[in-house]
Protein backbone atom coordinates (compact mmCIF):
# COMPACT_ATOMS: atom_id res chain seq x y z
CA UNK A 1 0.00 0.00 0.00
CA UNK A 2 1.36 3.41 -0.97
CA UNK A 3 2.01 5.89 1.85
CA UNK A 4 1.22 9.56 1.63
CA UNK A 5 4.07 12.01 1.97
CA UNK A 6 2.41 15.36 1.21
CA UNK A 7 -1.16 15.95 2.22
CA UNK A 8 -3.25 19.11 1.87
CA UNK A 9 -6.71 19.65 3.26
CA UNK A 10 -8.94 22.62 2.46
CA UNK A 11 -5.84 24.45 1.33
CA UNK A 12 -6.26 27.99 0.02
CA UNK A 13 -3.80 30.58 -1.25
CA UNK A 14 -4.30 34.22 -2.20
CA UNK A 15 -2.47 37.24 -3.46
CA UNK A 16 -4.20 40.02 -1.52
CA UNK A 17 -7.88 39.68 -2.41
CA UNK A 18 -7.15 37.43 -5.38
CA UNK A 19 -8.07 33.92 -4.27
CA UNK A 20 -5.95 31.68 -6.52
CA UNK A 21 -5.99 28.25 -4.83
CA UNK A 22 -9.37 27.11 -3.50
CA UNK A 23 -9.96 24.34 -0.97
CA UNK A 24 -7.50 21.90 -2.43
CA UNK A 25 -7.48 18.39 -0.95
CA UNK A 26 -4.76 16.14 -2.25
CA UNK A 27 -2.63 13.21 -1.11
CA UNK A 28 0.75 12.84 -2.81
CA UNK A 29 2.04 9.26 -2.53
CA UNK A 30 5.68 8.66 -1.62
CA UNK A 31 8.08 7.77 -4.45
CA UNK A 32 5.63 8.73 -7.13
CA UNK A 33 5.77 11.33 -9.87
CA UNK A 34 2.75 13.61 -9.75
CA UNK A 35 2.08 16.04 -12.61
CA UNK A 36 0.09 19.18 -11.99
CA UNK A 37 -1.49 20.69 -15.08
CA UNK A 38 -4.06 23.28 -16.01
CA UNK A 39 -4.45 26.46 -18.04
CA UNK A 40 -2.46 29.59 -17.23
CA UNK A 41 -3.68 31.26 -14.06
CA UNK A 42 -5.30 28.10 -12.68
CA UNK A 43 -3.20 28.21 -9.49
CA UNK A 44 -0.94 25.24 -10.18
CA UNK A 45 2.37 27.07 -9.71
CA UNK A 46 1.03 28.90 -6.66
CA UNK A 47 0.00 25.57 -5.16
CA UNK A 48 3.47 24.15 -5.89
CA UNK A 49 5.13 27.13 -4.22
CA UNK A 50 2.92 26.68 -1.18
CA UNK A 51 4.32 23.18 -0.67
CA UNK A 52 7.78 24.50 0.24
CA UNK A 53 6.58 27.86 1.54
CA UNK A 54 7.90 29.93 -1.34
CA UNK A 55 4.48 31.51 -1.81
CA UNK A 56 4.69 33.49 1.41
CA UNK A 57 7.85 35.25 0.19
CA UNK A 58 5.70 37.40 -2.10
CA UNK A 59 4.33 40.54 -0.41
CA UNK A 60 0.57 40.25 0.20
CA UNK A 61 0.55 36.49 -0.36
CA UNK A 62 -1.39 34.46 2.19
CA UNK A 63 -2.55 30.90 2.64
CA UNK A 64 -4.76 28.87 4.95
CA UNK A 65 -5.72 25.27 5.41
CA UNK A 66 -3.58 22.26 6.16
CA UNK A 67 -0.42 21.15 4.37
CA UNK A 68 1.68 18.36 5.85
CA UNK A 69 4.77 16.37 5.05
CA UNK A 70 4.88 12.97 6.76
CA UNK A 71 1.89 14.11 8.86
CA UNK A 72 3.87 17.11 10.13
CA UNK A 73 2.38 20.55 9.55
CA UNK A 74 4.58 22.35 7.04
CA UNK A 75 3.31 25.70 8.26
CA UNK A 76 4.47 25.17 11.85
CA UNK A 77 7.94 24.08 10.73
CA UNK A 78 10.78 26.52 10.12
CA UNK A 79 10.69 27.46 6.42
CA UNK A 80 14.38 26.70 5.97
CA UNK A 81 13.84 23.23 7.38
CA UNK A 82 10.85 22.79 5.03
CA UNK A 83 13.01 23.68 2.04
CA UNK A 84 15.68 21.22 3.14
CA UNK A 85 13.05 18.48 2.99
CA UNK A 86 11.37 19.84 -0.13
CA UNK A 87 13.71 21.00 -2.88
CA UNK A 88 12.69 23.00 -5.92
CA UNK A 89 13.83 23.25 -9.52
CA UNK A 90 12.66 26.13 -11.68
CA UNK A 91 11.70 26.72 -15.28
CA UNK A 92 15.02 28.16 -16.41
CA UNK A 93 18.24 26.45 -15.42
CA UNK A 94 19.75 28.79 -12.82
CA UNK A 95 23.13 27.54 -11.68
CA UNK A 96 25.17 30.15 -9.81
CA UNK A 97 27.11 31.55 -12.77
CA UNK A 98 30.20 32.50 -10.80
CA UNK A 99 30.47 29.16 -8.99
CA UNK A 100 32.12 26.00 -10.27
CA UNK A 101 30.11 22.88 -11.01
CA UNK A 102 31.45 21.43 -7.77
CA UNK A 103 30.46 24.46 -5.69
CA UNK A 104 27.06 24.65 -7.36
CA UNK A 105 26.26 21.15 -6.15
CA UNK A 106 27.10 21.92 -2.53
CA UNK A 107 25.78 25.49 -2.62
CA UNK A 108 22.84 24.54 -0.39
CA UNK A 109 25.18 23.54 2.40
CA UNK A 110 27.25 26.70 2.05
CA UNK A 111 24.22 28.98 1.99
CA UNK A 112 22.84 27.29 5.09
CA UNK A 113 26.19 27.61 6.88
CA UNK A 114 26.70 23.86 7.09
CA UNK A 115 30.39 23.03 7.16
CA UNK A 116 31.53 19.76 5.62
CA UNK A 117 34.86 17.96 5.47
CA UNK A 118 36.43 17.86 2.01
CA UNK A 119 35.90 14.12 1.70
CA UNK A 120 32.24 14.49 2.58
CA UNK A 121 31.84 17.27 0.02
CA UNK A 122 33.49 15.08 -2.61
CA UNK A 123 31.14 12.25 -1.77
CA UNK A 124 28.05 14.49 -1.97
CA UNK A 125 29.17 16.01 -5.28
CA UNK A 126 29.83 12.63 -6.89
CA UNK A 127 26.69 11.07 -5.45
CA UNK A 128 24.45 13.97 -6.54
CA UNK A 129 25.89 14.28 -10.01
CA UNK A 130 25.60 10.52 -10.46
CA UNK A 131 21.97 10.61 -9.37
CA UNK A 132 21.19 13.11 -12.15
CA UNK A 133 23.27 11.22 -14.74
CA UNK A 134 25.74 14.10 -15.07
CA UNK A 135 28.81 12.67 -13.32
CA UNK A 136 30.34 10.99 -16.35
CA UNK A 137 29.90 14.15 -18.41
CA UNK A 138 31.50 16.58 -15.94
CA UNK A 139 33.78 14.55 -13.63
CA UNK A 140 36.87 15.89 -15.39
CA UNK A 141 35.75 19.52 -15.32
CA UNK A 142 34.23 19.94 -11.88
CA UNK A 143 36.04 23.22 -11.30
CA UNK A 144 34.68 24.81 -14.47
CA UNK A 145 31.87 27.30 -14.12
CA UNK A 146 28.38 25.79 -14.27
CA UNK A 147 27.33 28.44 -16.76
CA UNK A 148 29.49 26.77 -19.43
CA UNK A 149 27.33 23.68 -19.51
CA UNK A 150 24.56 23.18 -22.08
CA UNK A 151 20.97 24.07 -21.09
CA UNK A 152 20.06 20.45 -20.38
CA UNK A 153 23.25 19.91 -18.36
CA UNK A 154 22.62 23.12 -16.42
CA UNK A 155 19.14 21.95 -15.53
CA UNK A 156 20.49 18.60 -14.37
CA UNK A 157 23.09 20.51 -12.34
CA UNK A 158 20.23 22.40 -10.68
CA UNK A 159 18.52 19.10 -9.93
CA UNK A 160 21.82 17.80 -8.50
CA UNK A 161 21.99 20.92 -6.32
CA UNK A 162 18.51 20.12 -4.99
CA UNK A 163 19.31 16.42 -4.60
CA UNK A 164 22.53 17.22 -2.69
CA UNK A 165 20.49 18.37 0.30
CA UNK A 166 18.89 14.89 0.47
CA UNK A 167 15.32 16.17 0.34
CA UNK A 168 12.33 13.84 0.42
CA UNK A 169 10.34 15.77 -2.14
CA UNK A 170 11.42 17.58 -5.31
CA UNK A 171 9.21 20.27 -6.84
CA UNK A 172 9.62 21.12 -10.50
CA UNK A 173 8.07 24.20 -12.08
CA UNK A 174 7.99 23.68 -15.86
CA UNK A 175 11.45 22.10 -15.68
CA UNK A 176 11.94 21.49 -19.39
CA UNK A 177 10.14 24.39 -20.99
CA UNK A 178 13.48 26.09 -21.76
CA UNK A 179 15.16 22.94 -23.05
CA UNK A 180 15.49 21.38 -26.49
CA UNK A 181 13.82 17.99 -27.15
CA UNK A 182 16.99 15.95 -26.51
CA UNK A 183 17.70 17.64 -23.18
CA UNK A 184 14.00 17.34 -22.33
CA UNK A 185 14.15 13.62 -22.98
CA UNK A 186 17.25 13.27 -20.75
CA UNK A 187 15.54 15.13 -17.90
CA UNK A 188 12.35 13.08 -18.35
CA UNK A 189 14.36 9.85 -18.15
CA UNK A 190 15.86 11.24 -14.98
CA UNK A 191 12.42 11.64 -13.40
CA UNK A 192 11.83 7.91 -13.70
CA UNK A 193 15.12 7.20 -11.93
CA UNK A 194 14.71 9.87 -9.26
CA UNK A 195 11.38 8.55 -8.06
CA UNK A 196 13.09 5.52 -6.54
CA UNK A 197 14.51 7.88 -3.91
CA UNK A 198 12.31 10.98 -3.99
CA UNK A 199 8.75 12.09 -4.52
CA UNK A 200 8.45 14.37 -7.54
CA UNK A 201 5.77 16.98 -8.12
CA UNK A 202 5.95 18.56 -11.56
CA UNK A 203 4.00 21.53 -12.85
CA UNK A 204 3.87 21.32 -16.61
CA UNK A 205 2.05 22.85 -19.52
CA UNK A 206 3.19 20.01 -21.70
CA UNK A 207 0.42 17.44 -21.49
CA UNK A 208 2.39 14.79 -23.31
CA UNK A 209 5.15 15.24 -20.78
CA UNK A 210 2.66 14.77 -17.95
CA UNK A 211 1.44 11.60 -19.69
CA UNK A 212 4.98 10.32 -20.23
CA UNK A 213 6.53 10.91 -16.85
CA UNK A 214 3.89 10.91 -14.14
CA UNK A 215 2.10 8.21 -12.17
CA UNK A 216 -0.73 10.52 -11.14
CA UNK A 217 -2.00 13.76 -12.60
CA UNK A 218 -3.83 16.62 -10.95
CA UNK A 219 -5.88 18.98 -13.13
CA UNK A 220 -6.43 22.49 -11.76
CA UNK A 221 -8.95 24.95 -13.16
CA UNK A 222 -9.66 28.43 -11.79
CA UNK A 223 -7.96 27.59 -8.51
CA UNK A 224 -9.84 24.35 -7.95
CA UNK A 225 -8.51 20.83 -8.09
CA UNK A 226 -10.92 19.41 -10.65
CA UNK A 227 -9.56 15.89 -10.93
CA UNK A 228 -6.69 13.90 -9.45
CA UNK A 229 -6.31 10.37 -10.75
CA UNK A 230 -3.85 7.88 -12.16
CA UNK A 231 -2.30 9.47 -15.23
CA UNK A 232 -3.41 6.61 -17.48
CA UNK A 233 -7.01 7.17 -16.36
CA UNK A 234 -6.83 10.94 -16.84
CA UNK A 235 -5.54 10.54 -20.39
CA UNK A 236 -7.84 7.71 -21.45
CA UNK A 237 -11.03 8.28 -19.52
CA UNK A 238 -11.19 11.49 -17.48
CA UNK A 239 -14.19 11.68 -15.19
CA UNK A 240 -14.78 15.42 -15.38
CA UNK A 241 -15.83 17.08 -18.63
CA UNK A 242 -13.56 20.07 -17.85
CA UNK A 243 -10.54 17.75 -17.75
CA UNK A 244 -11.63 16.11 -20.98
CA UNK A 245 -12.12 19.47 -22.68
CA UNK A 246 -8.70 20.67 -21.53
CA UNK A 247 -6.67 17.63 -22.55
CA UNK A 248 -8.45 17.32 -25.89
CA UNK A 249 -7.88 21.01 -26.63
CA UNK A 250 -11.56 21.95 -26.58
CA UNK A 251 -11.30 24.37 -23.73
CA UNK A 252 -13.20 27.60 -24.36
CA UNK B 1 -12.46 24.32 -34.92
CA UNK B 2 -9.15 22.87 -33.72
CA UNK B 3 -7.17 21.01 -36.38
CA UNK B 4 -7.51 17.72 -34.48
CA UNK B 5 -11.28 18.12 -34.42
CA UNK B 6 -11.29 18.69 -38.19
CA UNK B 7 -9.17 15.56 -38.67
CA UNK B 8 -11.46 13.49 -36.45
CA UNK B 9 -14.52 14.72 -38.34
CA UNK B 10 -12.90 13.75 -41.63
CA UNK B 11 -12.04 10.35 -40.22
CA UNK B 12 -15.62 9.85 -39.11
CA UNK B 13 -16.88 10.75 -42.58
CA UNK B 14 -14.44 8.28 -44.14
CA UNK B 15 -15.54 5.53 -41.74
CA UNK B 16 -19.20 6.20 -42.52
CA UNK B 17 -18.47 6.09 -46.25
CA UNK B 18 -16.66 2.76 -45.81
CA UNK B 19 -19.64 1.46 -43.82
CA UNK B 20 -22.04 2.48 -46.59
CA UNK B 21 -19.84 0.87 -49.21
CA UNK B 22 -19.60 -2.41 -47.29
CA UNK B 23 -23.33 -2.41 -46.64
CA UNK B 24 -24.02 -1.94 -50.35
CA UNK B 25 -21.60 -4.78 -51.13
CA UNK B 26 -23.32 -7.10 -48.68
CA UNK B 27 -26.80 -6.13 -49.96
CA UNK B 28 -25.80 -6.54 -53.61
CA UNK B 29 -24.24 -9.93 -52.85
CA UNK B 30 -27.58 -10.90 -51.28
CA UNK B 31 -29.53 -9.80 -54.36
CA UNK B 32 -27.07 -11.59 -56.63
CA UNK B 33 -27.51 -14.73 -54.51
CA UNK B 34 -31.31 -14.43 -54.37
CA UNK B 35 -31.78 -13.72 -58.09
CA UNK B 36 -28.83 -15.77 -59.29
CA UNK B 37 -27.56 -12.57 -60.92
CA UNK B 38 -24.00 -13.27 -62.04
CA UNK B 39 -23.50 -9.74 -63.44
CA UNK B 40 -24.33 -8.21 -60.10
CA UNK B 41 -22.05 -10.72 -58.40
CA UNK B 42 -19.18 -9.69 -60.71
CA UNK B 43 -19.85 -6.04 -59.81
CA UNK B 44 -19.48 -6.91 -56.12
CA UNK B 45 -16.17 -8.67 -56.80
CA UNK B 46 -14.88 -5.65 -58.76
CA UNK B 47 -15.95 -3.16 -56.08
CA UNK B 48 -14.07 -5.10 -53.39
CA UNK B 49 -10.96 -3.19 -54.52
CA UNK B 50 -12.63 0.02 -53.39
CA UNK B 51 -13.28 -1.46 -49.97
CA UNK B 52 -9.61 -2.43 -49.68
CA UNK B 53 -8.47 1.02 -50.80
CA UNK B 54 -10.78 2.63 -48.28
CA UNK B 55 -9.41 0.40 -45.52
CA UNK B 56 -5.83 1.42 -46.34
CA UNK B 57 -6.76 5.11 -46.42
CA UNK B 58 -8.45 4.94 -43.00
CA UNK B 59 -5.50 3.01 -41.53
CA UNK B 60 -3.11 5.65 -42.83
CA UNK B 61 -5.24 8.50 -41.51
CA UNK B 62 -5.42 6.90 -38.06
CA UNK B 63 -1.65 6.47 -38.07
CA UNK B 64 -1.18 10.13 -39.01
CA UNK B 65 -3.54 11.31 -36.29
CA UNK B 66 -1.63 9.27 -33.69
CA UNK B 67 1.71 10.58 -34.92
CA UNK B 68 0.78 14.22 -35.42
CA UNK B 69 -1.88 14.98 -32.83
CA UNK B 70 -1.32 12.52 -29.95
CA UNK B 71 -5.06 12.21 -29.22
CA UNK B 72 -6.15 11.52 -25.65
CA UNK B 73 -9.32 10.55 -23.78
CA UNK B 74 -12.43 10.37 -25.99
CA UNK B 75 -10.38 11.34 -29.06
CA UNK B 76 -7.94 8.50 -28.42
CA UNK B 77 -10.77 6.03 -27.93
CA UNK B 78 -12.43 7.28 -31.12
CA UNK B 79 -9.33 6.73 -33.25
CA UNK B 80 -8.67 3.31 -31.67
CA UNK B 81 -12.30 2.34 -32.28
CA UNK B 82 -12.22 3.48 -35.92
CA UNK B 83 -9.03 1.51 -36.48
CA UNK B 84 -10.70 -1.69 -35.26
CA UNK B 85 -14.06 -0.99 -36.91
CA UNK B 86 -12.20 -0.41 -40.17
CA UNK B 87 -10.67 -3.85 -39.93
CA UNK B 88 -14.05 -5.46 -39.16
CA UNK B 89 -15.69 -3.66 -42.09
CA UNK B 90 -12.97 -4.84 -44.44
CA UNK B 91 -13.59 -8.43 -43.34
CA UNK B 92 -17.32 -8.02 -43.96
CA UNK B 93 -16.38 -6.68 -47.40
CA UNK B 94 -14.37 -9.86 -47.97
CA UNK B 95 -17.41 -11.91 -46.98
CA UNK B 96 -19.62 -10.06 -49.48
CA UNK B 97 -17.03 -10.77 -52.16
CA UNK B 98 -16.86 -14.46 -51.20
CA UNK B 99 -20.65 -14.78 -51.41
CA UNK B 100 -20.60 -13.10 -54.82
CA UNK B 101 -17.94 -15.57 -55.98
CA UNK B 102 -20.17 -18.48 -54.92
CA UNK B 103 -22.90 -17.05 -57.15
CA UNK B 104 -20.43 -16.69 -60.04
CA UNK B 105 -19.21 -20.27 -59.58
CA UNK B 106 -22.61 -21.90 -58.99
CA UNK B 107 -24.07 -23.74 -61.97
CA UNK B 108 -27.77 -23.33 -61.26
CA UNK B 109 -30.03 -21.10 -59.12
CA UNK B 110 -30.26 -22.21 -55.52
CA UNK B 111 -33.18 -24.55 -54.81
CA UNK B 112 -36.02 -22.69 -53.02
CA UNK B 113 -36.57 -25.65 -50.70
CA UNK B 114 -32.99 -25.34 -49.45
CA UNK B 115 -33.33 -21.58 -49.00
CA UNK B 116 -36.52 -22.06 -46.97
CA UNK B 117 -35.45 -24.97 -44.82
CA UNK B 118 -32.09 -23.47 -43.82
CA UNK B 119 -33.63 -20.00 -43.15
CA UNK B 120 -30.65 -18.43 -44.90
CA UNK B 121 -32.73 -15.53 -46.27
CA UNK B 122 -33.99 -14.15 -42.92
CA UNK B 123 -30.50 -14.72 -41.57
CA UNK B 124 -29.04 -12.66 -44.40
CA UNK B 125 -31.58 -9.86 -43.84
CA UNK B 126 -30.79 -9.78 -40.14
CA UNK B 127 -27.04 -9.66 -40.81
CA UNK B 128 -27.55 -6.64 -43.07
CA UNK B 129 -29.80 -4.96 -40.50
CA UNK B 130 -27.23 -5.51 -37.76
CA UNK B 131 -24.57 -3.86 -39.86
CA UNK B 132 -26.90 -0.97 -40.72
CA UNK B 133 -27.70 -0.47 -37.06
CA UNK B 134 -24.05 -0.34 -36.08
CA UNK B 135 -23.61 2.39 -38.68
CA UNK B 136 -26.56 4.36 -37.32
CA UNK B 137 -25.27 3.86 -33.76
CA UNK B 138 -21.85 5.19 -34.80
CA UNK B 139 -23.21 8.16 -36.72
CA UNK B 140 -25.67 9.17 -33.99
CA UNK B 141 -23.46 8.18 -31.04
CA UNK B 142 -26.26 5.90 -29.86
CA UNK B 143 -25.04 3.23 -27.44
CA UNK B 144 -28.56 1.90 -26.84
CA UNK B 145 -28.80 0.97 -30.51
CA UNK B 146 -25.26 -0.45 -30.40
CA UNK B 147 -26.23 -2.67 -27.46
CA UNK B 148 -29.34 -3.93 -29.31
CA UNK B 149 -27.03 -5.56 -31.86
CA UNK B 150 -25.73 -8.10 -29.32
CA UNK B 151 -29.13 -9.69 -28.75
CA UNK B 152 -29.97 -9.81 -32.45
CA UNK B 153 -27.00 -12.02 -33.18
CA UNK B 154 -29.04 -14.88 -31.61
CA UNK B 155 -30.95 -15.53 -34.86
CA UNK B 156 -27.71 -15.83 -36.82
CA UNK B 157 -26.24 -18.20 -34.24
CA UNK B 158 -29.39 -20.31 -34.23
CA UNK B 159 -29.50 -20.70 -38.03
CA UNK B 160 -25.82 -21.55 -38.05
CA UNK B 161 -26.28 -24.07 -35.25
CA UNK B 162 -29.08 -26.03 -36.95
CA UNK B 163 -27.94 -25.91 -40.57
CA UNK B 164 -25.84 -29.09 -40.40
CA UNK B 165 -28.78 -31.25 -39.31
CA UNK B 166 -31.17 -29.64 -41.81
CA UNK B 167 -28.81 -30.21 -44.70
CA UNK B 168 -28.03 -33.75 -43.56
CA UNK B 169 -31.74 -34.63 -43.69
CA UNK B 170 -32.18 -32.93 -47.04
CA UNK B 171 -29.19 -34.65 -48.61
CA UNK B 172 -30.37 -38.07 -47.53
CA UNK B 173 -33.43 -37.56 -49.70
CA UNK B 174 -31.75 -35.42 -52.40
CA UNK B 175 -28.08 -36.35 -52.78
CA UNK B 176 -28.06 -34.52 -56.13
CA UNK B 177 -28.23 -31.21 -54.17
CA UNK B 178 -24.86 -31.81 -52.48
CA UNK B 179 -23.02 -29.03 -54.33
CA UNK B 180 -25.77 -26.48 -53.59
CA UNK B 181 -25.95 -27.57 -49.96
CA UNK B 182 -22.22 -26.97 -49.59
CA UNK B 183 -22.53 -23.48 -51.10
CA UNK B 184 -25.34 -22.67 -48.70
CA UNK B 185 -23.45 -24.05 -45.74
CA UNK B 186 -20.46 -21.88 -46.63
CA UNK B 187 -22.62 -18.78 -46.99
CA UNK B 188 -24.31 -19.40 -43.64
CA UNK B 189 -20.93 -19.80 -41.95
CA UNK B 190 -19.85 -16.49 -43.45
CA UNK B 191 -23.06 -14.68 -42.48
CA UNK B 192 -22.52 -15.89 -38.94
CA UNK B 193 -19.13 -14.14 -39.11
CA UNK B 194 -20.88 -10.94 -40.27
CA UNK B 195 -22.91 -11.13 -37.05
CA UNK B 196 -19.74 -11.57 -35.00
CA UNK B 197 -18.03 -8.67 -36.74
CA UNK B 198 -21.10 -6.47 -36.15
CA UNK B 199 -20.95 -7.35 -32.48
CA UNK B 200 -17.26 -6.44 -32.40
CA UNK B 201 -18.10 -3.14 -34.04
CA UNK B 202 -20.86 -2.48 -31.48
CA UNK B 203 -18.33 -3.16 -28.70
CA UNK B 204 -15.98 -0.60 -30.21
CA UNK B 205 -18.74 2.02 -30.41
CA UNK B 206 -19.52 1.51 -26.72
CA UNK B 207 -15.82 1.63 -25.84
CA UNK B 208 -15.43 4.91 -27.72
CA UNK B 209 -18.51 6.58 -26.25
CA UNK B 210 -18.64 5.15 -22.72
CA UNK B 211 -15.06 3.99 -22.13
CA UNK B 212 -16.44 0.55 -21.24
CA UNK B 213 -14.73 -2.61 -22.40
CA UNK B 214 -17.33 -5.27 -23.22
CA UNK B 215 -15.01 -7.62 -25.03
CA UNK B 216 -15.14 -11.20 -23.69
CA UNK B 217 -18.06 -10.34 -21.41
CA UNK B 218 -21.58 -11.72 -21.42
CA UNK B 219 -23.58 -8.97 -23.09
CA UNK B 220 -27.01 -10.51 -22.75
CA UNK B 221 -27.39 -9.47 -19.10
Amino acid sequence: MESTIIKSRNFNASFGSNHVVKNVNIDIPRNHVVAVMGPSGCGKTTYLRCINRMHELIPGATCRGMMTINEEDIYTMHPIFVRLKIGMVFQRPNPFPNLSIYDNVIAGYKLNGIKLARAEKDRIVEHSLTRVALWNEVKDSLMKKGAFLSGGQQQRLCIARAVAMEPEVLLFDEPTSALDPISTSTVEDLFHELKANYTLIIVTHNMQQAARVSDKTAFFYMGELVEYELTKDIFTNPRDSRTQNYITGRFS
Amino acid sequence: MAQLETELQLLKTEAVNMWTLVNIQLSKARLAFLNFDKDLAREVVLKEKRVNASELKIDRDCENIFALFCPVAIDLRFVLAVLKINSSLERIGDIAEAIARYVIDAEAPFAPVLLDSTRILPMYKEAIRMLEDTQAAFENEDTVLARSVFKRDDLLDEVNKHVNKILEHHLKAHPEDTAQALWILSIIRRLERVGDQSKNIAEEIIFYLEAKVLKHKNKHN
